[in-house]
C-alpha cells in the first residue's frame, strides 16, 4: 500500500541526502519525494510517497525517527489530511482542438502558463488522481512534456507543534 | 587563555578533548591536519598513538571503547587517510561501538575541486555512520564536537564522523564549550513503558520454559550486575549472542553459551522449544535466527532494545519494550510477581548438553583449535580481554573459551572485519592495564592489519599475539566443503604464507611456535609472564577441522550439523 509520510528536517547540509541514502540503502521505495520550507526558517518539510506492507512502512517511520537530522515524522494516511501535487503539463495542438483542450483544462480548473502555435503548457494542481486523470484526458492530443512536483501533504486539523519533537514507539 | 581571546581551530580542537577527557587518540598524520598536529605536539593531556595505517586507528579506537566503555578516537588526515578509516567505521557502525573519527578535509573553498588528498568521506561515510559532520566555520567546532561526542555515546551507540576542513582549524574564534546539549531530533529513550514492563514480568513469572536471550545491549549498557541478579533469583538459562558473550558468566550453570549458526546445541535447542525469549539488546540477526520463519515459533517474544528500529525488523515480536536494558531490567525485576518455575525445564536443557556437548578429536597428538582455546581459558580463569579477528578460530573462541566478565570479549561481529584483531587489541591493552590482553587471529586475518606490529611493539603494549595457522582461510574453506563441492578456490594460504616466526623477530617480538599440543601449557604460560612487551605465538593446527554444531546460512535449527559426517582428509 502506499503511505504519504511528512518529515520535518533541520534544513541543514546533507539532511536531504540523508533521508536518500536510508531509503536507498535499506531498499525501500521513493514514488516521489518533495521538500521545501517551512514557517520555521531553519525547519524543512518532506513529504515522502513511499511503498510496502505495514512491516515495511513500520520500518521506513522508524528509520526516518532515527536520523539525527529529522525531527517528526508523521504518517498521512493513517490520519485525516490533505494532498496536493502540482503538474505542467505540455500538450501538443493539432489544428481545431485548442477550444477542446482549453475546455478540458477549464473542467481541471487548470492554467494556461505558456502556448505556441504548435503547443500549450497547462497547469494543474490538486490529489495525484485529479493529475492522473488531467493528463489521461490531454494524451489524446499528444502529450509532450509532464513535470510533477511530487505530493506535498499536511495533517487536517489544527497546527501540531514542532517543539513537541519526535515521539517514539513505545 | 582569557575569556574573551581568540583561539584558533587546533586549540580549540584539543580544548574539547580535554573537556571530553580523552585519554588517547589513535592516528596518522598528513597534510590537511598538519595544524592539529603542530599543537599536539605540545598537548600533553592526552596520548596521541602513532598507528601505521588509518584502518588500524579506527579498530584501535573500538577495542578502546568496547573494553573501556569510553568513547574512542581517531585523528587522520583527507582523502585516502579518510578512505582508509571507512571499513573501521561500518564496523564500528555494525556492532554499535562509540567512536568519533575526526577527519582532515581540504580547504573549504577547495571542497568540490577534486584537490590534491579530496574526497567526500561525509558523503561517503554517512550510511555507516550514525551521524557525520562537515564542520564549515570555526565558530561551530565546539559545539559540534560536543555534539559527535554526546551522540556516540549515547542511546544506541555508533561512530560520528566529524570532517575538518584544513582552513577551519586555521581560523581562531573565541572558544566556549557548552555544558548543555539539546539535539532537537535525537532523544533516545532510556526509561521503558511501565505498562508493557509489568505485562513482561508477569509473562515471565507464568513461562514454564523461559529463555534469556541476551546481546551486545547489556554489555554496552553496563547491566551484566542486574542481569546476573535477574537470572539467578528468577532461575532464567541465558543464552548469548557473539557480541554477548561476557554479559554473564560463561562458567555459570545457567549459562547456556552462543546460540545461532555455530552456537551449542542445547543452546538452539532451547530457543526451539522455549515457551517465553525474551531478547535484552540484541537484535535478533541472521546469524542467530537462520531461517526466520521456523526461528523460535511458538514462544511469545519479549523485546527490550534501546533503538526502536531493531523491533520487528528481523522476527516480529508479541511485546517491544524500547528502552536502556539496565533501566528495564532493574524495574522488571522488581515486578515479577513470582519466581517461575523452572526446574523441569534446566533439566531439560542440561539433558541436551549431555547429548550433545562441544567434542573434538584430540586423542590423535594433532594441534587442534579449540584445545588451544581451552588451555587458554582454562590459564587465564575467563579473565582475560581476548580480542578475536573472524573466521573459525573466532567461534571457536567464542564456543570455548568461558567468558567472566563483561568488556572482556572484543571481536568484529556485524561486518566481520578480518584485520580486525591486532589493531583493536591495541586499543583495548590502553585501556586494560590489570588484565592479560589476547589478540587471536588466523594466519588470513593477521596479515590483514599485519603492519600495527609496530604499534604494538613500539608502545611495549603487553599483548599476547596467538596466530593460529590452519594454512587455509578456514570459515571460506569450510563453506567450500560443505557448499561448493570441495572446489578450494584460493583459499589454501598454506604454500604462499610468510614464516610468522621471522614476521615476529623482525618487528622485534620475541615470538614461538608448536604444532605440539604438549608445549601448549608452557608456552602460554611463558607468554602470559611476559608484561612489558608483546609476545607472538604462532599455533599451527590442523588443515581440515570444521566448526560444528553448525546451523547452515538460511536454514532451521531442525538443520543443526552437530559433526563432520562425512570425514574427509585433505592430504
Amino acid at each position: 500500500m502506499k503511505h504519504t509520510i511528512s518529515v520535518l528536517v533541520e534544513n541543514r547540509f546533507g539532511a536531504f541526502d540523508r533521508v536518500a541514502t536510508m531509503f536507498s540503502g535499506k531498499g525501500f521505495n521513493i514514488r516521489s519525494i518533495s521538500i521545501g520550507e517551512t514557517e520555521i526558517e531553519e525547519i524543512s518539510r518532506m513529504t515522502i510517497v513511499t511503498e510496502g506492507d505495514d512491516k515495511i512502512i513500520d520500518q521506513v517511520v522508524k528509520q526516518l525517527n532515527r536520523l539525527i537530522d529529522t525531527i517528526k515524522v508523521v504518517d498521512l494516511t493513517l490520519t485525516p489530511h490533505v494532498e496536493r501535487e502540482l503538474a505542467l503539463i505540455k500538450v501538443s495542438v493539432p489544428k481545431g482542438t485548442l477550444e477542446e483542450i482549453k475546455n478540458i483544462n477549464d473542467i481541471f480548473r487548470g492554467n494556461v502558463v505558456d502556448i505556441t502555435h504548435r503547443s500549450v503548457t497547462i497547469e494543474v494542481t490538486g490529489p495525484p488522481d485529479k493529475i492522473d486523470a488531467a493528463i489521461n484526458l490531454l494524451s489524446q492530443f499528444g502529450i509532450k512534456e509532464v513535470a510533477r512536483s511530487g505530493i506535498v501533504g499536511l495533517k487536517r486539523g489544527e497546527q501540531t507543534k514542532i517543539q513537541k519533537v519526535k515521539t517514539l514507539t513505545t | 587563555m582569557t575569556a574573551s581571546e581568540k583561539i584558533s581551530g587546533a586549540e580549540i580542537f584539543f580544548e574539547c578533548l580535554k573537556k571530553e577527557k580523552v585519554e588517547y587518540i589513535f592516528g596518522y598524520p598528513g597534510g590537511a591536519v598538519l595544524k592539529l598536529y603542530e599543537h599536539l605536539y605540545d598537548v600533553d593531556f592526552l596520548k596521541h598513538i602513532l598507528v601505521r595505517h588509518e584502518q588500524g586507528a579506527v579498530h584501535a579506537a573500538e577495542g578502546y571503547a568496547k573494553a573501556s566503555g569510553k568513547v574512542g578516537v581517531a585523528l587522520v588526515t583527507s582523502g585516502p587517510g579518510a578512505t582508509n578509516t571507512v571499513t573501521g567505521i561500518a564496523d564500528a557502525y555494525m556492532d554499535s561501538v562509540p567512536i568519533v573519527v575526526f577527519t582532515g578535509q581540504v580547504s573549504s573553498h577547495l571542497i568540490g575541486n577534486d584537490a590534491f588528498q579530496e574526497a567526500d568521506i561525509v558523503g561517503i561515510t554517512r550510511p555507516i555512520t550514525k551521524h557525520n559532520f562537515l564542520v564549515r566555520d570555526v565558530k561551530e567546532l565546539a559545539y559540534t564536537i560536543r555534539k559527535a561526542f554526546y551522540i556516540a555515546s549515547t542511546g544506541r551507540p555508533g561512530p560520528v564522523v566529524v570532517d575538518l576542513p584544513k582552513d577551519v582549524i586555521a581560523s581562531k574564534c573565541v572558544f566556549e564549550y557548552p555544558e548543555e546539549i539539546d539535539v532537537r531530533g535525537y532523544k533516545p529513550t532510556y526509561k521503558g513503558n511501565s505498562n508493557q514492563i509489568k505485562k513482561a514480568a508477569e509473562v515471565i513469572s507464568k513461562a514454564k520454559r523461559p529463555l534469556l536471550y541476551v546481546g551486545g545491549g547489556v554489555i554496552m549498557s553496563g547491566s551484566s550486575e542486574e542481569l546476573k541478579i535477574f537470572a539467578r533469583e528468577n532461575k532464567l538459562p541465558v543464552t548469548m549472542t557473539l557480541q554477548g558473550l561476557g554479559a554473564y558468566p560463561g562458567t555459570d550453570p545457567l549459562s547456556l553459551g552462543m546460540l545461532g549458526m555455530h552456537g551449542t546445541y542445547w543452546a538452539n535447542r532451547a530457543v526451539d522449544n522455549c515457551d517465553v525469549l525474551v531478547s535484552l539488546g540484541a537484535r535478533f540477526d541472521d546469524r542467530v535466527t537462520g531461517k526466520v520463519e521456523t526461528f523460535c515459533t511458538s514462544a511469545f517474544k519479549i523485546h527490550v532494545d534501546i533503538d526502536p528500529t531493531a523491533i520487528d525488523k528481523n522476527v516480529v515480536v508479541d511485546l517491544p519494550i524500547v528502552g536502556d536494558v539496565k533501566h528495564v531490567l532493574a524495574e522488571l525485576a522488581a515486578e515479577m510477581p513470582s519466581v517461575p518455575d523452572t526446574s523441569e525445564w534446566l533439566d531439560k536443557i542440561n539433558d541436551w548438553r549431555e547429548e550433545c556437548p562441544l567434542e573434538y578429536e584430540n586423542k590423535d597428538g594433532r594441534l587442534r583449535t579449540e584445545f588451544v582455546i581451552e588451555k587458554i581459558s582454562e590459564k587465564t580463569k575467563g579473565e582475560a580481554v581476548i580480542v578475536t579477528d573472524v573466521g573459525q578460530h573466532q567461534m571457536w573462541t567464542a564456543q570455548h573459551y568461558k567468558y567472566n566478565n563483561p568488556r572482556s570479549n572484543i571481536t568484529s561481529g556485524g561486518l566481520g572485519t578480518m584485520g580486525f584483531s591486532l589493531p583493536a587489541s591495541i586499543g583495548a591493552a590502553f585501556a586494560v592495564k590489570d588484565k592479560p590482553v589476547i589478540s587471536i587471529s588466523g594466519d588470513g586475518g593477521f596479515q590483514m592489519n599485519i603492519q600495527e606490529l609496530t604499534t604494538a611493539v613500539y608502545n611495549k603494549l603487553p599483548i599476547k599475539i596467538f596466530i593460529i595457522n590452519n594454512s587455509f582461510l578456514g570459515m571460506v574453506r569450510q563453506w567450500q566443503e560443505l557448499f561448493h563441492k570441495e572446489k578450494y578456490s584460493f583459499t589454501d594460504l598454506g604454500p604462499s604464507n610468510p614464516d610468522f616466526l621471522k614476521i615476529g623477530e623482525a618487528f622485534g617480538i620475541e615470538s614461538f611456535a608448536t604444532s605440539n599440543p604438549q608445549e601448549v601449557d608452557s608456552l602460554l604460560d611463558r607468554a602470559l609472564s611476559i608484561n612489558d612487551r608483546p609476545v607472538l605465538i604462532e599455533f599451527r593446527v590442523v588443515k581440515e577441522d570444521m566448526v560444528f554444531p553448525m546451523i547452515p546460512s538460511g536454514a532451521s535449527i531442525s538443520d543443526m550439523m552437530v559433526k563432520r559426517l562425512n570425514p574427509k582428509r585433505m592430504i
